[in-house]
This record gives structure tokens, sequence and C-alpha cells, in this order.
């Protein structure tokens, strides 16, 4: 009982209803109504998803044939009738030297997410064996004041994935570290804010191409010295000055705007200016700096992608743009494999902020 | 001189064009120990009266004294009970109340303010509470919170805007005779705003109406010659009682109606519209 109490609350913060919906089909006894409402909301989901797998199907098949088509015409006209027959023997025996390069179908997805799991297994397997036959030697040498020696293989579709979530969270913690400072004192001094609306209003439409090469020019200097891979430090630089403005926006302004009631309790009460922002201000525009966060962090996540492609760092970005570059018969399925994850991981990311954000947000007729 | 005055109060709020003089010529002296209560419509003035004597108003011509100093800034001598309380959402019954202790007495431990704490929340029976953010409780509590805060400071003067006016009648009764306990146990000095003339007769030693704005001035005072403690039932067969609550009820009447013949004439309504900020950045 209790548990299912905290399921609830927890699929309730995080706006999955759905969940919850599914588990009371099975437990609880419902009204007709109820079970009406549920129907809706878990069979017209999942009819929805059918549909789209459905259509997608569709829609590969005929892009497939289409282009297989246009390939055995082509070497009709260049190579003539004994090299088209092979090439349609070929096609049609499913070899992949010879496949129509396409938009993939549902299922060469699912198997291509499938071998990137396998290669993820054999490639942390290799890390583990190396790890094991290093061990001994890194010991020494890091006696020796050496630096030990790393694993340098290729990285797998998981590590990327890792990857691409360190630099959003550190361009996100960039980004919360600079905007809601200097947000509050925006918010705090209109002087402050005469003073840095050109500058917000100039650098927030800026494209985040063009955020990471300022920050590759300054970065390249400072680093200039280090033999390190500068690729993260760049790019997590620049995922946080992209995103960081709408968590300065909201912030500045749930500042400069806390409610006069709250003011003159503050006055009242004779807060000093320390307690008067983080007693009264602060609490007061939690909600606004909330919503700016979230924003904050859904586009860390969307500009992750281009600029990882830049900067070269080994993420997800870079692994979408290796595929693509890369040609390889099963690129594709692996570029959209690679699409699914960065929108469940977008989704997920969205939908914690939102648990946070719902946590501390309070209404204001809730004091009257 | 009196312990508080108000000397050629005028209040204009806004600029050129814009601005509407709410108060006009405001005279008004309170002494040491006095409860005096001010009825008045809604809008004539009586929040901008009580904000410009607890100080985070400053009048536009006129002086506030208090004590004989000129009232510049907010003061722990003068506590306020705000119209719509103005508890703050996200912290709980005792954070509020603690908040204002501590400001109160920044010396005491911290032990000692909580005692503070516990006593002020007690006294308006909240202790089972004390632990609640004010979206948990009614309306009627979180005023008493509200008092428990502007109390637990143990101002000099206790200033009141219409603080039981969200209230139901059982819960007003029972906190106007709080009320009137700590101000004649601690013999403080109050001041009542309110627009329940009963509740005037009932608590205070003065009833004075504000006539309504916009330019709002005092009208002419009524005494309360009424022994205390006064007791609801037999107020009901007091004279007095019924002599004063004619005479004041009369007066508003009166002003009720000239309000009505002056409003046939023309009302400008001001431009306003609501604040922005989406432009802003
Ligand atoms: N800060 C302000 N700026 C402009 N006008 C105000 C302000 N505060 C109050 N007013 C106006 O002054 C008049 C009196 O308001 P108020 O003192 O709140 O009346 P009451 O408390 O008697 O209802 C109203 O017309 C109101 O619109
Ligand atoms: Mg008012």
């Amino acid at each position: 009982m209790k548990q299912s109490v905290t399921l609830n609350k927890v699929t309730q913060l995080i706006g999955m209803g759905f969940f919850k919906n599914i588990a009371n089909l099975f437990t609880g006894k419902l009204e007709k109504d109820e079970v009406k409402s549920i129907l809706r909301k878990t069979l017209v989901p999942i009819a929805s998803i059918l549909l789209f797998i459905g259509l997608w199907h569709a829609g590969a098949k005929a892009l497939y044939n289409k282009e297989a088509e246009f390939k055995i015409a082509k070497a009709l006209e260049d190579q003539g009738q004994a090299e088209a027959d092979a090439l349609k023997v070929c096609i049609a025996s499913g070899d992949s030297s010879c496949q129509p390069n396409t938009l993939p179908s549902p299922i060469q997805v699912w198997g291509s997410f499938k071998s990137l799991l396998k290669d993820h297994n054999i490639i942390s397997a290799d890390k583990a064996a190396f790890k094991e036959k290093t061990a001994a030697m890194n010991a020494k040498r890091i006696e020796q004041g050496k630096d030990p020696i790393t694993y340098t293989g290729r990285p797998s579709f998981v590590d990327q994935i890792v990857r691409s979530l360190k630099t959003v969270f550190a361009g996100f913690l960039l980004a919360l570290l600079i905007a809601v400072p200097l947000g509050i004192f925006i918010g705090l001094s209109p002087t402050l804010k005469s003073a840095f609306n050109w500058f917000i209003q100039i650098f927030k439409p800026v494209s985040p191409v063009v955020w990471y090469l300022l920050v590759f020019m300054i970065v390249k200097t400072i680093l200039i010295d280090s033999s390190e891979d500068s690729s993260f430090t760049i790019s997590f630089i620049s995922v946080g000055l992209c995103s960081m403005w709408a968590t300065l926006v909201n912030t500045a302004m749930g500042v400069a705007s806390v409610d006069k009631d709250y003011i003159n309790v503050a006055k009242v009460l004779k807060l000093g200016t320390f307690q008067k922002v983080f007693k009264v201000i602060l609490p007061s525009s939690l909600p606004l700096i909330f919503t700016g966060l979230k924003i904050t962090l859904s586009v860390a996540w969307m500009v992750l992608i281009a600029i990882e492609l830049l900067a070269q760092s080994p993420g997800l970005g870079l692994f979408v743009w290796e595929e693509f570059q890369n040609g390889a018969n099963d690129s594709n399925a692996k570029i959209i494999v690679a699409m699914f994850v960065i929108g469940i991981i977008g989704f997920l990311l969205d939908r914690i902020m939102l648990a946070i954000q719902n946590s501390v947000s309070f209404v204001k007729t809730d004091a009257i | 001189m009196a312990y508080l005055e108000l000397k050629n109060i005028y209040k204009t709020y806004g600029q050129g064009e814009d601005s509407t003089e709410v108060l006009s010529n405001i005279n008004l002296e309170i002494e040491e120990g006095e409860f005096v209560a001010i009825v008045g419509f809604t809008g004539s003035g009586k929040t901008t009266l009580v904000n410009l004597i607890n100080g985070l108003v400053q009048p536009t011509s006129g002086e506030v004294l208090f004590k004989g100093e000129p009232v510049v800034d907010t003061s722990h001598e003068r506590g306020v009970i705000f119209q719509n309380y103005s508890l703050l959402p996200w912290l709980t019954v005792g954070q509020n109340v603690y908040m204002a202790v501590k400001e109160a007495f920044p010396k005491e431990s911290k032990a000692q303010l909580m005692e503070r704490v516990k006593q002020y929340v007690d006294m308006v029976s909240l202790s089972p509470a004390i632990n609640k953010r004010p979206k948990e409780l009614s309306g009627g509590m979180r005023q008493r919170v509200a008092v428990a805060r502007a109390l637990a400071m143990k101002p000099e003067m206790i200033i009141m805007d219409e603080p039981l006016g969200a209230l139901d009648a059982l819960t007003r009764g029972n906190l106007q005779d709080e009320i009137l306990n700590i101000w004649s146990k601690d013999k403080r000095t109050a001041l009542l705003i309110t627009n329940d003339v009963d509740e005037g007769i009932y608590m205070a030693d003065r009833i004075i109406p504000l006539r309504p704005g916009p330019k709002a001035t005092l009208g002419p005072e009524f005494k309360i010659d009424i022994d205390r403690p006064r007791s609801k039932t037999e107020l009901n067969d007091n004279e007095n009682y019924k002599k004063t609550r004619n005479a004041i009820i009369e007066y508003l009447m009166d002003i009720g109606d000239e309000r009505k013949s002056v409003s046939n004439e023309e009302y400008i309504l001001p431009e306003i519209s609501p604040k922005s900020f989406v432009g802003q950045f």
C-alpha cells in the first residue's frame, strides 16, 4: 500500500500518470468512467505508436523500392543488361554490399540498436581485460610518478551517450552558475539591467555554431600549452553559453517582479539586504528560475549534438556525424537509433526538471 | 505632544495628468495606550493611510510624527498586520513567526527565539499547525499567524489594516478578544482599520470615519464611552452603545449618499494596463 502511494506520487510528479493508469487497471476497482478514461490514456498512445511504426515501415519500403529501381536502371544504362540483372539478384538476396541506401525500416533500426548494444558489450569486455592486464603496470607507473596507461580504443555507443550526458551536465552547470547569480543582480538593480540589456538582446539569438567558434578561438589559445584534448572543455562551455539565456532572463524577471506584499513584509520586518534576498526574493522567484533552468536544459541538449559534431567531441553528435560520413550499410539505421536515443533522453531530462520545478512551486494565493 | 501625530497629510499617487489625490488634509492625534478605529469605504485610502503611518509610504506633503520624530522608514516599534495577511508561502507557520522575532530580537539565542515563537503561536492556538505551510491553513488560521507574527515582535504600537475582514463571524469574534487581551495586558497603542462599525465600537476608544476618496479626509470622531471589558451580549442593551452606533451609521449613510451623487457626475477611468515583462529583455 505504502509503496503504491509513493509510486503514484513519483509518477504524478514527473507527469507520467500513464504508468499509474496501467497499474490501476490491474490492481484497483474502477468506475466505468475511469475505465474509459484509462483505456483512452493507454490504448490510444499504444495505437498511435503502432500506426506510426506502420507508416514508417510503408514509407521506408516505398523509398527502398524507388532507390532500388533507380540503381538497376542506372546499372542498365552504364554497364549493360548483365550487370543490371546481377544487381537485381544481389539486392533481392539481401547482400549488404549492394543494398539501396535510403530511410531504414523500423526492423533495420531495431537490428542496429541491438548490434550497437552488442558492440558495447564487446568493447566493455575489452576494456575490462585491458584494465586487468595493465593494472600491475599502472600501479608501478603511478609509483614512479608517470601517467597511467589508459584505454584508447574506440568508444562504444553507450560510452558516447555517457560522454554527451557529461557534456550537457557540465554545460548546464556552467549556465546555472553564470545565469542565476547574474540574473539576480540584474533583477535587483535597474542600473545593471540597463547595462546588460543590449548584451542580452544581442547575444541571445546567436546560433550555437557561432558560440562554438567563439569559444574555440578563446579556449584554444588558453589551453595552448596543454597537451590534453580540449574538445570536452570547448563543447561544454559552448553548450553552457548557448543555453544560459533562458535562465538569465527568467531569473532577472522573477527577481524584478517579486510580489509587492512580500517586499512590504521584508520592509516591515526590517530584513537586511542579505536576508531580504535569500529569505524573500529568491524563494519567491524560484518557480520562474526553474522554468528558466528547464528551458536551459532542453536547449543545452538540443544544441549539444551540433556542437559535439563541430568540436569533434566523441559524444552522440560525433557519432551521428561519423555514421553519416562513413556511409556504411547500416549507418542510416544507426543515425535513426541515435535520433531516438537523443529524443528519449531529452524527454527524460525535461521530466526530471519538471519534477523539480513542481516541487519548488507555490501559488501566491496559497498564502492569502 | 501626542504619541502619534498626522499633520496636514496629503497623498497623491502618480504624476501629471494621471495623478490622483487619494488623501487630503488628514489630521489625527493618537495618545499612548489608546485604541483608535478608523472606518471607511473600500477604496477610500485606508491602506494608504496605514502605510503612511507604518513608514512604507511617504506623504506628498504634511508630516507623520511618531513620538515626536518624523516617520521616514518602517520600524519595529510599529507592528503591522496587513490586510491580505502577507505570509510567506514557502515558510511554515513557525518559520514565518521566527523570521520576525529574529529581526526584532537580534541579540537573543536561537532557543530564546524559538521560545517566543512557541509562545505566540500558542497564543493564537495554532501550536498543532506550527509546521504547516500557509496553503494548508484556513483563512482564519492564516490571519492568526499574521497576528502572531506582528505581536511576537512586541511592537509599542499595533497597526491593523482590516485584519479580520475575510473571516467568518465566529473566528472574528475570537480574534477580536485576543487582540484586545494583548492590547490591554501589555498596554500598547492600537490603530484598527475596519469596515465594520460594530467591530470598531466593540474594540476602540474612538472611531473616526474616513470619508470616501478621492481626496478623502477624516470625519468627526465618535468617542465610545463604554467600560471595559466589554461584552458583546451586554453591549446590545447598552443605551450608550445604541446611541453611538446609530450616530455613526447615520453619518456613514450620509456620506455614502453624497458619494453616490458625486459618482453620478462623471467617472474618468485612469489609463492603466497590466505591467508587461515580456518585451523588456
Ligand atoms: N501604489 C499605488 N499607486 C497608485 N494608486 C494607488 C496605489 N495604492 C493605492 N492606490 C489608489 O489609492 C486609492 C486608495 O487605495 P487604498 O488605500 O488601498 O484604499 P482602501 O484600503 O481604503 O481600500 C485607490 O483608488 C487605489 O487605486
Ligand atoms: Mg485596503
